[in-house]
């Protein structure tokens, strides 16, 4: 498997996505030979369908909204470089790491971790978390034995308790004050074996 | 005070030497005046061995009750007795005398504790183990002043009585998620790093004591090996103590005391393995792998057995509805049960109590009703904390008493190694464990780590428990072990606070979680799963969630009464919230009084199983009337205004019928 892995991937490949991700060679090569597994289609690129065959991914409630947020928008395939980008996110931050472009920040910053997941909630874009949005996102988590209004009592109670603008909806910089206290950094990293 | 009313009237009825353990019902009396005068009577009866000619009418009237006891038989059969006249007061003190004695103890240490706060500025400065052990020390001093022996903490009184209310409070109250978080790193303190200290203590103890001019030689390497593995082992009460009352952000907190609460089970093999062979002389590799095979057996022998007791606590928990008075007791019994289980087999009690615990928390907080839950929660500190109390002062006390034999060298390098192994243990220790973390521990984490480690009653104990004839040092090793621990506890203890915020270490957050950070961290648990499927990566997350979808789908359904089984972690966490909430508004509005029985129709644990049950649609909602309704409404409207708006929403969606 990681002959033939290797093969397919370019080393000049491996290079950007490393300076883009800052993941290592050896997590590249593995997440690679991750990737070719899900492409039944051998087409270097993965579906919706890819992703779902994945069994877990089934009965996760956020299931869909994860596989969504890989692709780009509009499309419907994802090659290596996206899905490396997403997966960047999640990366553990590390303190020495060198900053190279001084302009943007590194795609597993805090800030960005948090926005990939506002994203998740905020599915019009609007850059708002609305009532709606939210409602959907609690009965996904909850499951259909509870009421809407009870639903929506808790809706209600999580603006209200972040809004401070008054919108009636969560806004990007109102959604990281709130989670100020919460460890993002721990919570959002997964260890990728070197 | 009173329950030592209610004690001597019980001691009448029973011929039994009961421990003081929970009194059901206690009466006030006129507290203060009985106060004095039993401190008085303690002093007398210590100081002055001369028999008290003061006594408290309680005590006389069980006095008269147990002579009428004996009066009869002796009447019956001398009738030729010379007849005294009716004794109306007398005095029989050896009856009652082991539980009066207790209850003094405990009601010193609790005036102790009492007399420590209202002084302004001491608790700030000293803590509180610090002060307890001084005053064992005057204590100890008084008593063998008057020319009496002072009471040695009996290893049996220590292990058995005073030890498991701590542990238990620990184990109940163990903050789940930050322990599972880090148990990798908490599992390598505990074994890795006792394994390291006791190794490098003994070994070099030994090393030193081969030098001439010490006069130590006769001190064999496999006692200096015990005497190590004693020593080593950091101690869940002390660390308690003194980092309960520092503050310290929840990473550190539960670093050292998730580590003090596992390494029971090191210690515990460690320890009879060198008191077994310290006999034979020598220690061959197949009792090495014994002993590794017996820390396996000892450690996951002990969960299983807690595990076990949870289980069936979570179990019985749920036919509780109609008995709501006896729940704390089940909670109580079974965990003490487990502890004493485990130490049938000399497994690791410690951590069967976690473990029961740990396990039997969610089920039975889903099943107990509210008050039982506050009534819970209070013994638990209340007995934990004269625990506490009670083993410094005695700590403090046996110090006074035991027998001494102090050497320089010895005792010195001890403490120098002590301390000199665990900063090295930690740094080396956290060098490995840094590549697998994913939040870095920092030099002041390690720091903090290293300096937490204090040494208590258990190491204390222990060596008391050696036995003189086979450990001819004995004494020497007393003696060290006490300095080690006064050195820690005072030292470091005292140290610590001032260095905490020297090095601006992150403080502990004192606010609740709010309704955001409960939704959007199982979000993140969600999406974290997700992420990981998708890689392939069987880590953490996924492993949790195969955890929690098997606690879902089976268990849960067996350890939770009625409804409650299917209600989502959220759905509770917000009951429990708002709940809170309404408690704490009707708290807060003085001289409101909301009818008692609103916050119970608030939750769903007090729906009557006997009703017949509505579909289950509705049954989320709590049922209200529409009078309850408007005194609720009028009620809060006296109150805060953004609470109203909150509340209107709840009121819209759910109490309109």
């Amino acid at each position: 498997m990681g002959s033939r892995a290797s093969t397919l991937l370019r080393e000049e490949e491996i290079e950007e996505i490393k300076k883009e991700t800052g993941f290592s060679h050896s997590q590249i090569t593995r997440l690679y030979s991750r990737f070719t597994s899900l492409d039944k289609g051998e087409n270097g690129t993965l579906s919706r369908e890819d992703f779902q065959r994945i069994p877990e991914l089934a009965i996760n409630p956020l299931g869909d909204r994860i596989i969504n947020a890989f692709f780009p928008e509009g499309e419907d395939q994802v090659n290596f470089r996206g899905f490396m980008r997403t997966l960047a996110h999640f990366r553990p931050i590390e303190d020495n790491e060198k900053n190279k472009d001084p302009n943007s920040e590194p795609l597993n910053s805090r800030t960005n971790k948090l926005l990939f997941a506002f994203r998740l909630y905020d599915l019009d874009r609007d850059d708002k978390i609305s009532r709606d949005e939210l409602l959907q996102v609690l009965r996904m988590m909850v499951g259909v034995n509870i009421s809407d209004e009870q639903l929506g009592s808790i809706a209600d109670r999580t603006i209200q308790e972040a809004d401070q603008n008054g919108d009636n909806s969560i806004s990007f910089n109102e959604f990281i004050k709130v989670l100020e206290k919460v460890d993002v950094e721990q919570k959002m990293s997964i260890r990728f074996l070197h | 005070m009173s329950r030592l009313v209610f004690f001597t009237q019980t001691y009448s009825s029973m011929p039994c030497r009961a421990l003081p353990r929970m009194a059901a019902g206690l009466n006030s009396v006129s507290e203060r005046g009985l106060l004095l005068l039993l401190v008085m009577m303690f002093l007398a009866s210590t100081v002055l061995p001369i028999g008290a000619a003061s006594s408290p009418e309680m005590t006389t009237r069980n006095v008269k009750g147990g002579h009428d006891l004996h009066q009869e038989p002796h009447g019956s059969g001398h009738h030729n007795y010379t007849k005294k006249a009716f004794p109306v007061l007398s005095l029989d003190y050896s009856h009652v005398r082991i539980p009066f004695e207790i209850s003094l103890w405990v009601l010193l240490a609790s005036l102790m504790k009492l007399g420590f706060h209202l002084i302004p500025r001491l608790s700030s400065i000293v803590p509180e183990s610090c002060l307890l052990i001084v005053v064992g020390l005057l204590v100890g001093g008084l008593i063998k002043v008057v020319g009496e022996d002072p009471p040695v903490l009996d290893s049996q009184l220590f292990f058995l009585c005073l030890l498991p209310p701590i542990i238990l409070d620990a184990g109940y109250f163990l903050p789940i998620r930050p322990f599972t978080e880090n148990v990798g790193t908490i599992l390598m303190f505990a074994v890795v790093g006792t394994l390291w200290n006791a190794f490098f203590v003994g070994g070099l103890l030994y090393a030193v004591c081969q030098i001439e001019g010490t006069n130590l030689a006769n001190v064999d390497l496999l006692a200096c090996l015990l005497f190590g593995s004693i020593i080593s082992a950091v101690d869940p009460v002390a660390v308690l103590a003194v980092f309960e009352e520092i503050h310290i952000n929840e990473l550190l907190h539960i670093l050292v005391f998730g580590e003090s609460l596992l390494n029971d089970a090191v210690t515990v093999v460690l320890y009879h393995l060198f008191e077994e062979y310290a006999g034979v002389g020598s220690v061959s590799v197949a009792d090495v792998c014994l002993g590794v095979i017996s820390f396996l057996v000892v450690a996951l022998g002990g969960i299983l057995v807690g595990t076990i007791y949870g289980v069936l606590a979570a179990f019985t928990s749920r036919f509780t509805s109609h008995t709501r008075v006896i729940e704390p007791l089940f909670v109580f019994v079974y965990s003490y049960m487990a502890y004493l289980s485990a130490e049938v087999f000399h497994l690791s009690g410690i951590m069967a109590l976690i473990a029961c615990g740990a396990v039997m928390r969610p089920y039975v907080e889903a099943n107990i009703s509210h008050k039982s839950h506050t009534t819970i929660k209070y013994f638990l500190k209340m007995w934990s904390s004269v625990s506490e109390t009670l083993i410094f002062i005695f700590l403090g006390v046996s110090t006074v008493a035991g027998p001494h034999s102090w050497d320089w060298t010895f005792v010195t390098v001890t403490v120098i190694l002590c301390l000199v192994a665990r900063v090295l243990g930690v740094v080396g220790l956290t060098y490995i464990i840094n590549k697998f973390r994913i939040v870095k521990l920092t030099t002041k984490d390690q720091f903090i780590v290293a300096y937490g480690g204090l040494r208590g009653a258990i190491a204390f104990s222990l060596g008391y428990l050696l036995d003189r004839v086979q450990f001819p040092k004995r004494d020497l090793f007393l003696t060290a072990i006490i300095t080690v621990i006064f050195f820690t506890v005072f030292v470091q203890g005292m140290t610590i606070r001032p260095l905490v915020d020297l090095l601006a270490v992150k403080k502990k957050q004192e606010t609740k979680r709010s309704i955001n950070e409960e939704i959007h961290t199982q979000f993140l648990d969600h999406l974290l799963t997700g992420i990981e499927d998708i890689c392939g990566h069987y880590g953490h997350h996924h492993w949790k969630d195969k955890l929690n979808r098997f606690n879902k789908k089976y268990v849960k359904k067996c350890l939770i009464a009625g409804e409650r089984s299917k209600e989502p972690q959220l759905i509770a966490f917000y009951h429990k919230m708002e709940m809170k909430q309404a408690i704490e508004l009707v708290e807060s509005g003085g001289g409101v009084k909301l009818p008692s029985a609103v916050p119970s129709t608030v939750s769903m644990q007090n729906i009557q199983p006997k009703k017949s049950p509505p579909p289950a649609y509705e049954r989320a909602l709590p049922q209200i009337s529409q009078g309850r309704e408007e005194e609720i409404r009028n009620i809060l409207r006296t109150n805060l205004q953004k609470t109203r708006q909150r509340l209107r929403s709840y009121n819209r969606h759910t109490l309109v019928a």
